[in-house]
């Protein structure tokens, strides 16, 4: 790899281009889908269906006062939001896009993303305690216990991966499943003949990372008004809703390199940057369809399903793949 | 990398790479020595949280520096994802009405006394540092996953045996103090 100082600029620049467009479009999708599901239109008055709607909300978000509200935590306040979308945005360096689209090939970069998730847990935390709101606070002890426990199957499985693959970076687990869609680890069954469950796993966690209905008992708005955000306004709201969509594109790009193929076409044709667009667009309408489409759970519901169905299934499933790996 | 932080008479230029990876060290000591300030100084107990987790973000640029990426991360996951977090999460159940703390003063001897010691301290370790004469060890294996897997399940199998048995000897006392409490 060459080592010019352009590649690192161009990265930087096109990333950073890829998670504000993303930011702002998957806005406007779910508005969309929402009024889809729910029979109506979404947006339609600006631009040709809405489209230039995310620049109206860009530009209202900021141009209106960033207000600080009396007994909050100035210092604390303020850092909350820039925690929430660093983690977010630096996790799209180690991110293989395609073969030789990866701003840089750790070798480490599964534990580096699940390293950087845990600041983004810190963030909510700070934004909920600073803000000095009862509802807030709530919200942040709600999200950080769900994060918690629903990080800990979420690793078990992603141990099941690396044990397969038998390295933690990216790349290489992409590489590891090139070929047609029975290559991939979802079909995977010669290594363990759980990995479909693995996958459901996987994927009901990253919806509950990201704190996406079902799973929003963060922000639900009829108990705790928005939850962590409540007294933000401006671009410290806008900032926490942007890390929001930063961590759903992550965890679809993850899921997607960890079992759907990363960059490999279903039948072996083509391989490239643009099977691994449409295989994270359709994760990310995934994530859009459940939300509109399931009602909220309960808090204590969120919790016994992580730990009395999740955490115990992907054990066994551990165990499972260990036992098929030593076996075959 | 490891090389470059051993030159430190070179006095390289700050725009050279050598320099620009000095300046990223100094930044990391930094965030250790603002955290460990925050979190000894602050009179919220949230924000003492905040500056501990920047001190142990601090330190996992220093293994990162040590050619250890493999401790780096874990150091993140486990301290600034898990401890932190826990200590959080026991402060905001302890105590609901989070306010300040109330100062009280011990002694009129305590801050000059602390003082001395910490100085004394401090100038015994830097004569230490600077007084002996370090040998540099030539590095043995590696620091990657592959590396310490094998130490850990080969010469230091017992080591790891013991700390599993002490975790799992953790879960079970804590689920049993769970189980009084709800009663």
């Amino acid at each position: 790899m060459d080592t010019s100082i352009w590649r690192p600029i161009i990265y930087l620049i096109c990333f950073m281009a890829f998670a504000g467009l993303n930011a702002a479009y998957l806005g406007w999708c779910e508005r969309k889908g929402a009024g889809r599901i729910q029979r109506r239109t979404g947006p339609m008055e600006v631009g040709f269906h809405g489209l230039l709607q995310p620049l109206a909300d860009g530009l209202k978000l900021m141009s209106k006062q960033l207000l600080v509200p009396e007994g909050v935590d100035h210092i604390l306040f303020r850092i909350a939001p820039i925690l929430a979308m660093i983690p977010a945005l630096t996790s799209m360096v180690v991110i293989p896009f395609s073969d030789n689209i990866q701003g840089r090939a750790l070798e480490l970069s599964v534990l580096l993303l699940f390293a950087l998730a845990s600041i983004g847990m810190i963030a909510i935390l700070i934004g909920g305690w600073a803000s000095g709101n009862k509802y807030a606070v709530i919200s942040a002890a709600r999200a950080v216990s769900q994060n918690l426990a629903y990080e800990i199957p979420m690793l078990i499985t992603v141990i099941t991966i690396v044990m397969i693959t038998g390295s933690m970076n990216l790349q290489d687990i992409a590489m590891d499943q090139q070929g047609g869609f029975w290559h991939w680890n979802i079909f995977r069954f010669d290594k363990s003949i759980f990995m479909p469950v693995s996958f459901i796993i996987f994927f009901i966690c990253s919806v509950a990372e990201t704190n996406r209905a079902p799973f929003d008992m963060a922000e639900a708005e009829s108990e705790l008004i928005a939850g962590f955000m409540t007294e933000y306004s401006s671009m410290g709201f806008g900032l926490f809703m942007m890390g929001e969509y930063l961590n759903i594109v992550v965890g679809a790009c993850l899921t997607t390199i960890l079992f759907l193929g990363g960059w490999s076409c279903p039948f072996g044709l083509f391989p490239g940057v643009w099977w691994f667009l449409i295989k994270i667009y359709i994760l990310i309408f995934t994530f859009i369809w459940i939300r509109w489409t399931y009602p909220r759970t309960q808090v204590y519901k969120l919790l016994n399903l992580s730990w009395k169905i999740l955490i115990p299934f992907s054990l066994v499933n551990l165990l499972v793949t260990a036992a098929f790996i030593k076996v075959f | 990398m490891h090389a470059i932080i051993c030159q430190t008479s070179a006095n390289p230029s700050l725009f050279s790479a050598e320099g620009f990876v000095g300046l990223i060290f100094l930044l990391t000591i930094g965030l250790i020595i603002t955290g460990a300030l925050v979190a000894t100084c602050a009179r919220r107990l949230v924000r003492s949280i905040a500056g501990l987790a920047l001190c142990f973000t601090g330190v996992a640029g220093i293994y990162y520096f040590l050619l250890a990426p493999f401790v780096a991360m874990m150091q993140m996951l486990i301290y600034v994802g898990a401890v932190s977090i826990l200590i959080a999460f026991a402060i905001m159940m302890a105590t609901p009405e989070e306010g300040d703390l109330p100062s009280r003063r011990i002694s009129a001897l305590a801050g000059p006394l602390g003082f001395a010691t910490g100085s004394l301290i401090f100038a015994a370790l830097a004569l230490l540092g600077t007084r002996t004469n370090w040998q540099v060890f030539p590095r043995e294996g590696s620091a990657d996953m592959k590396h310490i897997g094998t130490i850990l399940l080969t010469g230091h199998s017992l080591v790891f045996e013991l700390i599993s048995i002490v975790l799992l000897i953790a879960i079970i006392g804590a689920l049993v103090l769970a189980r009084r409490g709800r009663n």
